[in-house]
């Protein structure tokens, strides 16, 4: 099979796998499942495959693996559609594949496959435990599998496929395909159980929010489009085309065309990749399944939009060469990374549920990318995409591995009361989860960038040490400044979750899940650890050149101009060492002892509450728009003016009609013409009724007077 | 077979007509009967149009399939029927959605008879406003149509059916006045009522007419024009009577309003008003467009604003009929560009993508109030788990007339956008707030419907809700294929539409 074929082929089983199972196999739940991960499976030995052939071309990125054909005809010419590996396409296929996969499996267990039936359990509501006795008669509750199991596996099959249709696309429209089905499935997914209100605003909050960007998106698609006659990345990244789009100036705040497309594809990034100020949809997104957290906001969703700001960073940068100062868009772009990765960590340090610090944490990750492509340090944010990738979806797993354990030790006690997502009613759960604890603590240092050892430590370090380099020193101290409380928030995750005594009954009976949740971990952990070792730069002390700086040489060449490496500073790294450690050490100091969540001395409410903006946003745009919507365009607008007019030409037509009626044909035709005509012969027939005498000497007299006058008239007018 | 071939068009046309004849000497009570013999009666239309489809050189010019047959001698008005690749895309909508909508229609059982009939006349209405290539016929089978849709409604509708069947007759008509004051012009400035000719003499007429300058008597009659086709599709602010007839028609009703009826004003907007008017159009791009951006987003915000589900889908037709003007008024005013026919391919493509996804959201609401006889949303709730079949399938439809990538809704409004930008970049980017909030009211009806805490009422007991049944999914499974097919795979009709763009333009 050719490359090109295979890569064609990739999207597909996951695609199938939805169908087949929405159509066909939904009543059989082991079905479904040997559907869905099978399919996952597939997809991910392809990508391997493909992955495997990229590293062996020279010179990939010039010499791409490529393929299109004609989809929409325009006018004499068509837009074609079609698939493209290149080095970039490489590298995210293949963190892609591995954490799909990883997330199919770990499903299995997650929604309790091969639980009882739960007692009470209907569809849109999570498991809520089935009663089992067993041989001695003792009753116990235990997990129940998921109602809705087989839908599960149906919705994130089309979740994998809208990923790897984005992956692979050579062009912007069928990105956005890929990108829009995933939107669908975020929201169906984080929807799923969609009787609990709360899970169904949030549902729409994201499905809205994410929209926001997208018309944008959509608009720059657009532009583009017109502007360079293709949407095609190979054929807009030549150095004429981006040329022409540089030097093409709009009416809008001065910039190039370049810029504007730029700009406006990026505000959807801001959208799906949840970057301030649209990022309130992230957190609430924890409504969702956990696995479907770990898709949405590691492997696929949330890194859907850095990859399209990567992938467009051509024509953002057009124009603009290292060294020089950042152009318009780059700078907005650098701004709202930096200012979300400090803003998402200081709300995340005062959250208490173990999955929302993760998300916020995912924000501020984010940022970090965002920041990085902005300033123009492509290969850093690429790398920093891929190992974040693998030790978020290896947290947020590990997070929902902790969670049901939890759950376990809560259907043990009986009281439903206790959340199992508080890391209050955690603690010491390192003995009764290992597996899960020591993959969680690689992930969590993976996160907060513990030197050397963690893949995060090289990725994040490039990013400080190319804003240092490049003179961008208030990014450097914001991406500083946010790298210690990621440290340390995440150490005060561990320290409350894992650490210590367990605080409650429930933590002292929680235990570890089965193999098809810790074999995921594990994977996971492995690559959060070792992916870092293919990118440590050339001239890093003693480490640097033992291994080749592989990752830059093969996702630079991505470029039409490579960029160069970097020289080594000791004050980024001397920074990002010292974030990193202080900020872990303070995150256990202050948080081993702590019992009670009013010992938490950093729980101030403007961080709790995420800085109000939720509440700013209701105010600004989501009452206002169903007071516009329902108030002023429906009950004002159509039913009160137009409608309004429209019943007074009514009314206006009817009281004509009436007064017609009334002042004319009543009036005038009837009564004075009509009934006037009668009336009038009538009382002519009265009064000459007299003359009616029946005598014969007056009929004679009247016909003799007649007779003179008659004659008389006609002798005047003959004779004269 | 060579008759039927080179009769295929009037075949297509009067075969409804003659069904409902024979449906008239059909017994009154022999419901079941009545309902199979207009089922069939209509599929035969269905089956020639696909011949026909097959038929049609979508790359030879002109008009294809053409007939002409004396009709009123005296005028020297014609029966010409011919078809090209706009028209021939909308005989297809047609002739698929009224078998559909007449299976859709098993469930009435009162009248039956007069029904099926009226449905069948409506058919052949339709029909003959997408084939006729003569001034007069044109306009003859523009008003017998409403004719049938006025008993459908104000005889087989809902509660306010007498309010809005009258707004429907008399706006129509009332909008239509002007049209027919300018037919009657062309037709005696001609002597010719036939389109072909018509178009070439009037767009080449200079000098003074009736004493005015031959420009000015243009613009009045271009607006006559505009008005009736605007009533018609409907634009803002002309859309109000669009939410009352939806409202209250029979489901069947509604599927034929929304899906076919309103492609009748856009398609005179590209049969007649654009080839007939090409300056007035391109002078006036800019209200056209404003119009249609006022329908998208007005349309999009008072979806948003309804609480009955009905009169909320009702309102998504003002909404992405929207587009289908705002292609119209891009391609007005720069005709002949490349920019101006993607828009026009949008349009046509949009026109006909609005037929699938209204015509199956109707039925898909008329599915439900037939179990609970309510459309208001605040009466369902977490309906989901009581019906998984109809949840997907509503889910799915929605999702089409949200215009999700993937299905069809999205290649029509692409296209739109990208046609429309270069040449209208701020009312197309105005428009994008009505697109925003298309997922607004589509995700509010399914958060109503389907989603949330069920509503026990409906879970047991005389109100327990039934699963959609097997005729119905046969009714909503072509609809569901074709939004899928043209989704993924745009360019078997969007070829034929795009050369036949080529051509008129």
């Amino acid at each position: 099979m050719t490359t090109e074929l295979l890569i064609w082929l990739i999207p597909l089983p996951p695609l199938l796998a939805f169908f087949l199972i929405v159509l066909f196999t939904n009543r059989n739940k082991a079905l479904s499942h040997t559907i869905g991960v099978g399919a996952a499976a597939l997809s991910w030995i392809g990508s391997m495959i493909v992955f495997a052939r990229a590293l062996g071309v020279h010179e990939l990125g010039k010499e791409p693996f490529h393929s299109a054909i004609n989809w929409l005809p325009t006018g004499e010419t068509w837009l074609k559609i079609g698939v493209l590996i290149d080095p970039l396409g490489a590298a995210v296929l293949f963190f892609v594949s591995i954490t799909i996969f990883m997330i199919f499996l770990y499903s299995v267990g997650y929604q309790n496959f091969g639980q009882p039936k739960g007692d009470h359990d209907r569809a849109g509501l999570p498991p809520h435990g089935a009663t089992v006795t067993d041989e001695h008669g003792h009753t116990h509750t235990v997990p129940s599998i998921e109602p809705m199991y087989s839908r599960f596996f149906a919705f994130i099959g089309l979740f994998a496929f809208g990923m790897y249709t984005l992956v692979v696309s050579d062009n912007l429209l069928t990105l956005y395909v890929g990108w829009e089905i995933m939107g669908l499935c975020s929201y169906l997914l984080i929807g799923f159980w969609f009787a609990k209100p709360s899970a169904r605003a949030a549902a729409i909050k994201a499905f809205m929010t994410t929209r926001l960007g997208d018309v944008f998106m959509l608009l720059g698609i657009a532009f583009l489009y017109s502007a360079t006659g293709t949407l095609s990345y190979r054929e807009i990244f030549t150095e004429e085309t981006l040329h022409v789009l540089a030097a093409t100036a709009t009416p809008i705040l001065g910039l190039s065309a370049a810029g504007l497309i730029g700009l406006l594809l990026f505000i959807g990034t801001v959208g799906k990749s949840a970057q301030w100020p649209l990022h309130v949809w992230l957190p609430d997104a924890m409504e969702g399944p956990t696995p479907v957290s770990a898709m949405i906001h590691a492997a696929t969703m949330v890194s859907a939009g850095v990859y399209m700001v990567i992938r467009m960073f051509p024509l953002i940068s057009a124009g603009w060469t290292e060294g020089m100062p950042l152009n318009p868009t780059m700078s907005i772009i650098a701004f709202i990374g930096a200012f979300t990765a400090l803003f998402a960590a200081t709300i995340a340090v005062a959250q208490n549920d173990i999955k929302r610090v993760l998300a916020f944490s995912t924000i501020s990750q984010l940022g970090y990318m965002i920041a990085a492509i902005g300033m123009g340090a492509y290969v850093a944010a690429v790398f920093h995409l891929i190992t974040h990738a693998f030790f978020k979806a290896l947290l947020f797993l590990g997070s929902g591995s902790v969670i049901h354990g939890m759950e376990h030790g809560v259907y043990h006690t009986g009281n439903h009361k206790v959340d199992p997502q508080d890391m209050f009613n955690m603690g010491g759960l390192r003995k009764k989860m290992p597996i899960t604890f020591w993959t969680f603590l690689v992930g969590g240092f993976a996160l907060s960038g513990f030197p050397v050892i963690t893949a995060g430590f090289w990725s994040k370090d490039e990013i400080l040490a190319d804003a240092f380099a490049n003179g961008h020193l208030a990014i450097f101290i914001t991406l500083a400044l946010a790298a210690f409380l990621t440290a340390f928030y995440t150490m005060r995750q561990i320290t409350l979750t894992f650490l210590g005594e367990a605080r409650t009954e429930e933590a002292k009976h929680a235990h570890e899940t089965n193999w098809t949740m810790t074999a995921p971990l594990v994977v996971l952990a492995f690559f959060a650890v070792t992916y870092g070792w293919v990118g440590i730069p050339e001239h890093f002390p003693v480490l640097g050149g033992i291994l080749p700086n592989w990752f830059h040489g093969f996702v630079g060449s991505t470029l039409a101009e490579e960029p160069e490496a970097l020289d080594f500073s000791w004050i980024p790294l001397g920074t990002s060492l010292f974030v990193a450690i202080v900020g872990l050490v303070a995150g256990w100091l202050v948080y081993r002892n702590v019992e009670k969540p009013e010992q938490d001395k950093l729980q101030f409410p403007v961080l709790k509450n995420k800085w109000y903006f939720d509440e700013l946003y209701d105010f600004l745009f989501v009452k206002p728009a169903y007071w516009f919507a329902e108030t002023f365009v429906y009950k004002w607008m159509d039913q009160g003016v137009i409608d309004g007019i429209l019943h007074a030409f009514g009314k206006v037509t009817g009281w004509m009609g009436d007064n017609i009626r009334n002042y004319i044909d009543l009036k005038v035709i009837n009564e004075f013409v009509g009934d006037g005509t009668g009336n009038v012969v009538k009382w002519t027939g009265r009064n000459l009724r007299p003359m009616q005498t029946g005598r014969i000497q007056q009929y004679m007299l009247a016909a003799m007077l007649t007779l003179i006058v008659v004659g008389s008239i006609l002798f005047y007018f003959l004779a004269a | 077979m060579n008759f039927i071939n080179s009769h295929l068009l009037s075949l297509i046309l009067f075969l409804p007509s003659l069904a409902a004849l024979v449906i008239l000497f059909l017994p009154k009570n022999e419901a079941k009967l009545i309902r199979w013999t207009a089922l069939l009666a209509s599929l035969i239309p269905f089956a020639l149009s696909v011949v026909l489809w097959f038929g049609f050189q979508s790359g030879a010019i002109g008009y294809q399939f053409e007939e002409q047959y004396t009709w009123y001698a005296a005028i020297n008005s014609t029966l010409h029927l011919g078809v090209d690749g706009l028209s021939l895309t909308m005989v297809l909508l047609t002739t698929l959605l009224t078998p559909l909508a007449i299976l859709a229609s098993f469930s009435i059982s009162d009248r039956v008879k007069a029904y099926m009939m009226l449905f069948l006349f409506l058919e052949t209405g339709l029909l003959g406003v997408f084939m006729a290539l003569d001034l007069l016929i044109f306009f003859l089978f523009w008003e017998v149509e409403l004719v049938p849709m006025y008993f459908l409604i104000n005889q087989w509708g809902g509660a306010n059916r007498n309010y809005a069947s009258l707004k429907f007759m008399i706006y129509t008509m009332g909008g239509s006045l002007g049209l027919l004051l300018g037919i009657q012009l062309l037709g005696v400035l001609f002597g010719t009522f036939d389109l072909v000719a018509v178009t070439e003499k009037w767009t080449s007429a200079s000098g003074s007419l009736l004493g005015f300058p031959i420009e000015s008597v243009k613009t009045v009659i271009f607006w006559a024009f505009v008005v009736a086709f605007a009533v018609k599709v409907p634009v803002w602010p002309f859309h109000t009577w669009l939410p009352d007839a939806h409202t209250e028609a029979p489901t069947a009703g509604s599927m034929l309003l929304a899906g076919v009826m309103l492609k009748l004003g856009a398609y005179g907007f590209l049969r007649l008003v654009l080839p007939l008017y090409p300056e007035q159009s391109a002078h006036f791009a800019g209200a056209l467009a404003f119009l249609a951006v006022a329908a998208i987003v007005f349309g999009a915000f008072a979806a948003y604003g309804q609480t009955d589900f009905k009169r909320l889908v009702a309102y998504s037709s003002v909404n992405h009929m929207g587009f289908v003007l705002l292609g119209v008024a891009a391609a007005a005013k720069a005709v002949g560009t490349l920019d101006a026919h993607i828009a026009l391919n949008g349009a046509v493509l949009q026109m006909f993508n609005h037929g699938l996804s209204a015509a199956g959201m109707f039925f898909l609401v008329g599915v439900i109030y037939e179990r609970t006889h309510t459309r208001d949303l605040n009466d369902f709730g977490g309906l989901f788990p009581l019906v998984p079949v109809y949840g997907g399938i509503l889910l799915f439809t929605s999702m089409a007339s949200l215009g999700l990538p993937g299905l069809n809704g999205f290649v029509s409004e692409f296209l739109v956008v990208r046609g429309a930008w270069p040449i209208l970049p701020v009312y197309t980017a105005i428009a994008m707030l009505g697109l925003l909030f298309t997922g607004a009211y589509i995700l509010k009806g399914i958060k109503n419907v389907l989603h949330g805490p069920l509503n026990e009422h409906w879970s047991h007991g005389e109100h327990k809700l039934t699963e959609i049944n097997a005729r119905e999914i046969i009714v909503i499974a072509p609809l569901m294929a074709l939004m899928l097919v043209i989704g993924i795979w745009p360019a078997w009709i969007l070829d034929v539409i795009n050369k036949a763009m080529m051509m008129l333009f």
